[in-house]
């Protein structure tokens, strides 16, 4: 660099290459290499637990995903007619169909020739349980025709007929078509109460039958519901709380994180205990003359139940965000504001309130988000009208072994529950949470 | 109340206000606490019925007995009648339903608690660190385990241990729960480092310090409160547990929230209000230990005076 003598240009040392670390590499280069080097041992710091929970929770709830949309259990079973339906795909409506509107010799060649597998390794009770998810009745048709199999001999559609009748329904055959491919939308549709009609089109199903989405919305309702009941019975005790010097409050705040410790098997027994017919609340009731001994009031086994338990479940987790945000509110505002004539309403809604708005957010968001997840409550308190979409998962997973449709129903939820977290993350921030 | 003064020139309807809100606080208080105190002298009930007997409002000593309690050692044993020497007591360490299964909530809770702890604490290091790449997406991954609904988690992990040979194990629950409590130890400990003064570990290195000895001398003892607080908190959730416990592990592997569920569903019985009275009162000693812990970490930090 040669000096340019100049009045208003500050003299540069002479020879001043760029800058240098004491190794000699420029700074800007050793810079870079140490940032990295501290974001690879921060990142290291962290990989044994986020390989962990890859592996304990990211991966198995990835399993589920793709069980809600894969079932292989018909076509692993049925190779050969999977292999007809997979040669004769329909096209319109009717291809490879006899004039009787079902198909030919060969495909009943193809069916017999399954059965028999299907007799010979015990699975047709599996392939008849994922022909029945979409038609009723058909899992006995499978295993008593299986069972026959082997004296089946050609022409084996009249044999089949003869066997069962049940063999020469069309929308069998529309079924075993659909159930032959592994992957399918179909879980996903059930989950939302449709269905395939005979054509193959995608209805609602009729009113009557219609459980999931009356479910859903039920057990949205009844969280946003829990939420509310929450924020209005937490709302005056988290001002309480933060009002009040700390001597009282950390008394006061036991009342509110000893039911946060307790399990809470030992909450919802407690309001069994409490609201069963024969209860301490009933018997109350009647010894105040407010009911009359057989007008006792039914508490539990139905929404009620799960309403209230619930709410006193969830109430501390509105407690703790609501008292975390009040508690740096200084009074003096809302003095100030009384001082210079407003009522206390308007002191209270103009000034107070609206500086509580992010502690609200808080606590309705993880209160609902929380809620709309609840098993072990519904599922001892609710009875049949209290129960929410996380028991009839358990239900297809435990009883009807529908576990697809279960997988479906799950992932429906954990869509819901993670646009929820995402929105929680984007208001409050997940490092912002608190407990105690 | 005499803790929430009233100014001097407050008027009548300011005070009637003032005094309606603290009773209303008061009866909010009463629900939060009384459902969980009424098991405490129900359990002591001589007659099995869930309310107060006309003796126990008496306070006649007849309607209390320690029936339920006796019944917690008796059920599920071999020979309940016999002599209460020596040999019934084994039976009762190696046959009762209840022990085994706080025995079994006893080996799956440290063990997961431990896991949790130990990955966690690590992690929550490195997540405060400000050259934390992917810091928000991975602290979003680790926390969820707390959001999403148990039942989901349950589900994904049936499906997963089926076809992993984990179902039906001790290993398989305790990898379970150990996640489940992963949250609450980076969100505890996280607080802790939060204004945690780095310099002090600079300090240490320039004086020569190893990074081992950095952080056993400089770090451990001022996250210790808040590990400890995670680590109860690992603990907590891990023995309240049942969902998982449904879902994935065999017939035999009774734990006690497990146990409570079966009889809350078959047949309630007193007994269960026994159990939940020491439940409570193992909950007071936990909630005790974590305000102590809780107060002398901000006291180590100089959050708060004394």
């Amino acid at each position: 660099m040669s000096t340019v003598a100049s009045d208003t240009s500050p003299s540069l040392p002479v020879d001043s290459g760029p800058i240098t670390a004491a190794d000699g590499t420029p700074l800007h280069v050793a810079l870079q290499r140490a940032t990295r080097k501290a974001r690879i041992r921060a990142f290291l710091l962290v990989a044994p637990l986020l390989a962990f929970v890859i592996l304990t929770f990211v991966a198995p709830i990835g399993q589920m995903l793709w069980r809600s949309v894969e079932n292989d259990s018909f076509s692993a079973n049925m190779p050969a007619l999977t292999a007809w339906f997979k040669a004769n795909e329909a096209v319109q409506p009717g291809a490879g169909l006899d004039s009787d509107g079902l198909p030919g010799e060969d495909a009943f060649a193809a069916l017999a020739a399954d059965l028999a597998g299907a007799r010979e390794n015990r699975t047709a009770g599996v392939v008849g349980t994922r022909v029945n998810y979409d038609l009723s009745g058909s899992r006995s048709l499978f295993t008593k025709s299986a069972r026959r199999a082997n004296r089946l001999e050609a022409p084996y559609k009249a044999a089949l007929l003869d066997v069962d009748e049940d063999w020469g329904n069309p929308e069998l055959w529309g079924v075993m078509r659909r159930s032959s491919s592994t992957y399918s939308a179909g879980f996903y549709l059930a989950a939302l109460d449709m269905q395939y009609d005979a054509q193959g089109n995608v209805e609602s199903v009729p009113d009557n039958r219609r459980i999931y989405v009356p479910l859903f919305v039920r057990t949205l309702w009844l969280s946003a519901l829990i939420s509310v009941l929450c924020l209005v019975l937490a709302y005056p005790i988290a001002h309480l709380l933060a009002r009040l010097p700390l001597r009282y409050s950390n008394i006061l705040m036991i009342f509110v994180l000893l039911p946060f410790w307790t399990s809470l098997l030992v909450r919802t027994t407690s309001w069994m205990v409490l609201m069963q017919s024969q209860g301490v609340v009933n018997d109350l009731l009647v010894a105040m003359g407010i009911v009359s001994d057989d007008g006792r009031i039914q508490m539990m086994y139905n929404q009620i139940g799960t309403l209230i338990a619930m709410t006193h479940i969830l109430l501390p987790f509105m407690v703790l965000p609501l008292y975390s945000v009040m508690k740096t509110i200084p009074h003096d505002y809302v003095r100030a504001a009384r001082s210079l004539g407003a009522t206390p309403s308007t002191a209270f809604w103009k000034v107070y309130f609206p500086q509580t708005v992010p502690g609200i957010g808080a606590g309705v968001l993880l209160v609902f988000i929380l809620a709309v997840g609840y098993y072990i409550t519904p599922a001892l308190v609710g009875g049949s009208s209290g129960q929410l979409i996380s028991n009839l998962i358990a239900f297809h997973m435990q009883k009807s072994l529908n576990w697809s449709l279960a997988a479906a129903l799950a992932s429906l939820l954990l869509f819901g529950v993670i646009l929820l977290y995402w929105l929680y993350d984007r208001l409050i921030g997940i490092d912002n949470m608190k407990f105690g | 109340m005499s803790m929430l003064k009233l100014p001097a020139h407050a008027s009548t309807g300011e005070r009637i206000w003032h005094y309606t809100y603290l009773v209303i606080c008061g009866l909010i208080f009463l629900f939060l606490i009384a459902p969980i105190l009424i098991v405490i002298p129900l359990s002591f009930n001589a007659e099995p019925y869930f309310t107060f007997t006309q003796k126990m409002l008496s306070l006649d000593p007849d309607g209390y007995s320690l029936r339920w309690y006796d019944r917690i050692l008796t059920f599920g044993m071999t020979a309940p009648e016999a002599i209460r020497d020596s040999n019934w007591w084994r039976d009762v360490w190696e046959n009762a339903s209840w022990i085994k299964a706080a025995k079994n909530s006893i080996i799956i809770g440290i063990a997961s608690t431990i896991l949790a702890t130990a990955l966690g604490t690590l992690a929550a290091l490195g997540l405060s660190r400000p050259e934390m790449p992917f810091r928000r997406l991975i602290m979003g991954v680790l926390i969820s385990p707390m959001i999403v609904p148990l039942i989901i988690t349950a589900t994904g992990l049936f499906f997963f241990y089926s076809s992993t040979g984990l179902a039906h194990t001790y290993v398989g629950i305790i990898m379970a729960h150990a996640t489940l409590g992963i949250p609450f130890v980076i969100i505890t400990v996280t607080a802790t480092l939060v204004g945690f003064d780095h310099s002090l570990t600079r300090a240490a290195q320039n004086l020569g310090a190893t990074p081992i000895t950095v952080f056993r001398q400089i770090i451990m003892p001022l996250i210790l409160p808040g590990v400890i607080s995670g680590a109860l908190f690992a603990f907590v959730t891990s023995f309240d547990e049942v969902v998982v416990v449904l879902f994935v592990a065999d017939f035999d592997q009774q734990t006690i929230p497990r146990q409570m569920w079966n009889g809350i569903r078959e047949q309630i019985s007193p007994t269960i209000l026994s159990v939940a009275t020491i439940l409570v009162i193992f909950s007071i000693l936990l909630l005790t230990t974590v305000e102590l812990l809780r107060r002398r970490s901000e006291r180590l930090r100089g959050l708060s005076p004394g």
